[in-house]
């Protein structure tokens, strides 16, 4: 059963964090979020692992808190994983599904989203195939927005998933060696991963063919201006050499329509030259960490028996996905002082 | 008899090469003398004191967007040409992509109609180069010349067949008039949001590389000296563009271009950040075809600007509405409303050093006249002149006077511009069109800082 106070149930924990930060209204991306307000969230994560790991996960820590999934693009971890969060922290969610063709049809965007905060809702999550949109959304409502994927920009709550997994496993992520390897350009998770990874001082390596490597990111290809780029990353088309000491290993989905609009030859030659496999993974460290973002083609991107090895941690990844999208609703509802995070419990 | 006199101005006219102080007088809507002192002889005039301030000949405009008929929402005959004239301009080029668009005389003759009824100033319609802009077969530029467009173009949209745009080139020999390109290839460019660069890669949106442009340049430079034709390369925006314009004129193909005043003056960079650079965003009224490139392009636009290689400062003033504007980025509108701010951010360039005054005001006035032999052109005697007995159009000028742009204060419908809330340095105080004050900004423009 659910229990409805929580207040009797703040627990003083020991292990307080000096210095928590919290400034944040929406999470749109982490290209503004510090060192510290990732450590703050991962942190989090953690007091809603143990929650979400309890015999009955849930608590009322949101009770009277509504939470909008709008979903512009199909999804069905990252739908299910944001309405679970919400619901085991005892918010009120709905999932709306939009499409662009009713946008199309005259209601706009800030019309969804004026309209959802007038029935009162207090954050609503945005999935859009469009770069940019929940940044148009958060722009036009004092509701808070969390960006679930925007086009090929950016998917902040897989990265900060990626790095609580990450840490989990390697601890600290300054000078750790992740690769990732696949479709770079059109992957929102690697720009989100890139920033997070950065922030944290990881080495940072993309590897793929050169039609699925977006421009600027090496730092040959960047002007000395661009102070304001995506941050410094190893750019590496020959996979054996990208795996070469990795601590993480991650592989990004491909869809088979690069091969349609003429980005790649074939999948059969993606898959022969891309392909993170067992044999490749040798030159990796001994204790790498596999993962990949899902939906993962088998076969394709990733061979199956690694995807399903024992160095594989890909379902982890989506249960700390619940307990990473827990704890930013909760920073996000203000119902929590920062400073106070290491220093309670939720309940 | 109506008499303007305009006392004590520093007159620059770069086709006539004159700049000094001298008072222009202006008699039945034409030039009547020029010269030290001039206006002391006129009895009977009304008298504009231009002491401190730049008369210069009125601005010409070679690619504006009225959007009428078709777009009314957007912007209109009249509310496009206050706004030109509010600019300095008192010649535009009224762009062909409406609704109609303009590939029959029966379209052409509706808009001189209208234009007739609610410009506050001239316009010159340009035709399309082919049907319906559909790329597909020749609108009939010989009807279309002869209801009196002064060049052809498919507007924002390329020709991209290269044999459908040889002939083109080849047709309009007979008629003497120029195809104007968008200089984009269509299928490099294809769903590409903004330039392809670094910001594009951290925005995740898709680019339109350099090299989108310049393939469709040298594409058509090869098919200009095939055919000897006029080509005339809109807005370029990309230090490959200049060279390959450069080159082709060293060799006298038959070439012209123009340049934006946003292409000379903003970078990419200007889609992302505020100049805070705080915060990312995505600034859809910095959305434009072609779009804002890298400080190396804008370095060599002002060059071949200054040396000549760029015949002309076109606004391509594109209005749209604040929905089309205030959407996804994807979904956005492209284009800027330029008219109104195209003296000013082109002053940027002489402030800074890279240009002097004359050499710009050449580029608003005779630069584009001569580009697209626009003296020719029936009424047009002497246009972007001050020489006696040309068209009594002037614009006159403070270079100095510091303003900030507040769009929501433009004649223009379309509000649509990355400028809002910038400083810009010089001001044009009044337009004159053929002896009439058409822009007063002393009485209407509010937002001129004291």
């Amino acid at each position: 059963m659910i229990t409805e106070s929580s207040n009797n149930q703040l627990e003083d924990m020991s292990n307080a964090l000096p210095s928590s930060q919290w400034n944040h209204h929406n999470v749109l991306d982490l290209d503004n979020f510090s060192h510290t307000e990732i450590t703050t969230v991962l942190s989090l994560a953690d007091r809603m692992r143990e929650i979400l790991d309890r015999r009955i996960p849930r608590v009322p820590a949101l009770r009277g808190y509504t939470i909008v999934n709008l979903f512009f693009e199909p999804s069905t971890r990252t739908r299910a994983s944001f309405e679970l969060a919400g619901k085991m922290l005892g918010a009120d969610v709905i999932s709306v599904s939009a499409s662009t063709s009713s946008v199309q049809k005259g209601e706009s965007l800030i019309d969804t989203v004026r309209t959802l905060r007038a029935m009162r809702a207090d954050a609503i999550i945005i999935r859009h195939e469009m770069a940019g949109a929940p940044y148009l959304a958060a722009s036009h409502t004092d509701a808070s927005i969390i960006n679930a994927g925007d086009g090929a920009h950016a998917h902040p709550t897989q990265a900060l998933l990626d790095l609580y997994t990450m840490q989990r496993h390697v601890g600290d992520l300054k000078n750790k060696k992740v690769v990732m390897v696949g479709d770079i350009a059109h992957s929102r998770v690697a720009r989100s991963d890139i920033w997070g990874l950065a922030k944290m001082g990881a080495h940072v390596v993309l590897c793929g063919p050169p039609t699925l490597l977006p421009r600027g990111l090496g730092i040959a290809e960047r002007p000395e201006h661009a102070k304001n780029a995506l941050p410094f990353v190893q750019i590496e088309t020959d996979i054996d050499n990208a795996l070469e000491d990795a601590h993480v290993v991650m592989a990004l989905r491909l869809q088979s329509e690069r091969q349609e609009n003429g980005l790649l030859p074939s999948l059969r030659e993606y898959a022969e030259n891309y392909q993170v496999t067992s044999s490749r993974l040798v030159k990796a460290k001994s204790d790498y960490l596999l993962m990949h973002p899902g939906p993962k083609n088998e076969g394709i991107e990733i061979a199956s028996d690694v995807a399903r090895g024992d160095r594989s941690i890909i379902e982890e990844q989506v249960t700390n996905g619940v307990a990473v999208r827990m704890a930013l609703l909760y920073l996000l509802s203000g119902r929590v002082e920062p400073a106070q995070i290491g220093e309670r419990t939720i309940v | 008899m109506s008499t303007l006199a305009i006392h004590n101005g520093r007159v620059i006219d770069p086709a006539l090469g004159w700049d000094g102080i001298a008072d222009v007088v202006i008699v039945d809507g034409k030039i009547a003398r020029v010269g030290p002192n001039e206006g002391d002889m006129v009895v009977e005039a009304d008298r504009i004191d231009a002491t401190g301030l730049i008369v210069s000949p009125g601005f010409i405009d070679l690619q504006t967007h009225l959007r009428e008929p078709g777009f009314k929402h957007q912007e209109t005959i009249n509310s496009g040409t206050l706004a030109a004239a509010r600019g300095g301009f008192t010649t535009v080029c009224a762009m062909p992509g409406t609704i109609p668009p303009m590939d029959s005389r029966s379209a052409v003759e509706s808009v001189l109609r209208e234009a007739e009824e609610s410009a506050l100033i001239r316009v010159l319609p340009i035709g399309c180069i082919t049907v319906g802009r559909n790329g597909e077969r020749l609108a009939p530029a010989g009807e279309l010349k002869s209801s009196g467009v002064v060049a052809l173009t498919d507007d924002g949209k390329a020709v991209a067949d290269p044999n459908l745009m040889r002939h083109a080139l080849q047709y309009s020999t007979q008629f003497n008039i120029p195809i104007a390109q968008h200089p984009e290839d269509p299928s490099l460019v294809k769903g590409g949001q903004m330039h392809e660069g670094w910001v594009a890669t951290r925005l995740g949106l898709r680019g339109r590389p350099a090299s989108g442009e310049a393939t469709m340049v040298a594409r058509d430079i090869a098919l200009a000296e095939l055919t000897g034709a006029h080509l005339h390369v809109c807005n370029i925006s990309t230090a490959s563009s200049v060279g390959l314009i450069r080159a082709a004129k060293e060799r006298s193909v038959n070439i012209t271009t123009s340049v934006t005043p946003h292409h000379l003056n903003l970078t990419h960079e200007s889609v992302a950040f505020n100049d805070s650079y705080e915060q990312i965003n995505y600034r859809t009224n910095a959305k434009v075809e072609p779009p804002l490139r890298e400080e190396e392009d804008i370095q060599s636009l002002v060059d071949a600007l200054a040396d000549g290689v760029i015949d002309a400062i076109a606004s391509d003033h594109s209005p749209v509405s604040a929905m089309e504007k205030d959407i996804e980025f994807d979904l956005a509108t492209p284009g800027i409303s330029s008219i109104e701010t195209a003296f000013a951010l082109s002053m940027n360039l002489v402030h800074q050093g890279h240009l002097d005054i004359s050499t710009l005001i050449h580029r608003m006035t005779i630069g584009p006249v001569k580009a697209w032999n626009l003296d020719r052109q029936e009424g047009c005697n002497g246009l972007g002149t001050l020489m006696p007995g040309a068209v009594g159009d002037v614009a006159i000028i403070d270079p100095n006077l510091e303003w900030t742009v507040n769009s929501e204060l433009f004649a223009s419908l379309g509000k649509n511009t990355p400028l809002n809330g910038r400083v810009l340095k010089g001001l044009v105080m009044k337009t004159i069109f053929s002896g009439e004050i058409v822009n007063d900004s002393t009485k209407e423009q509010t937002n001129a800082s004291e």
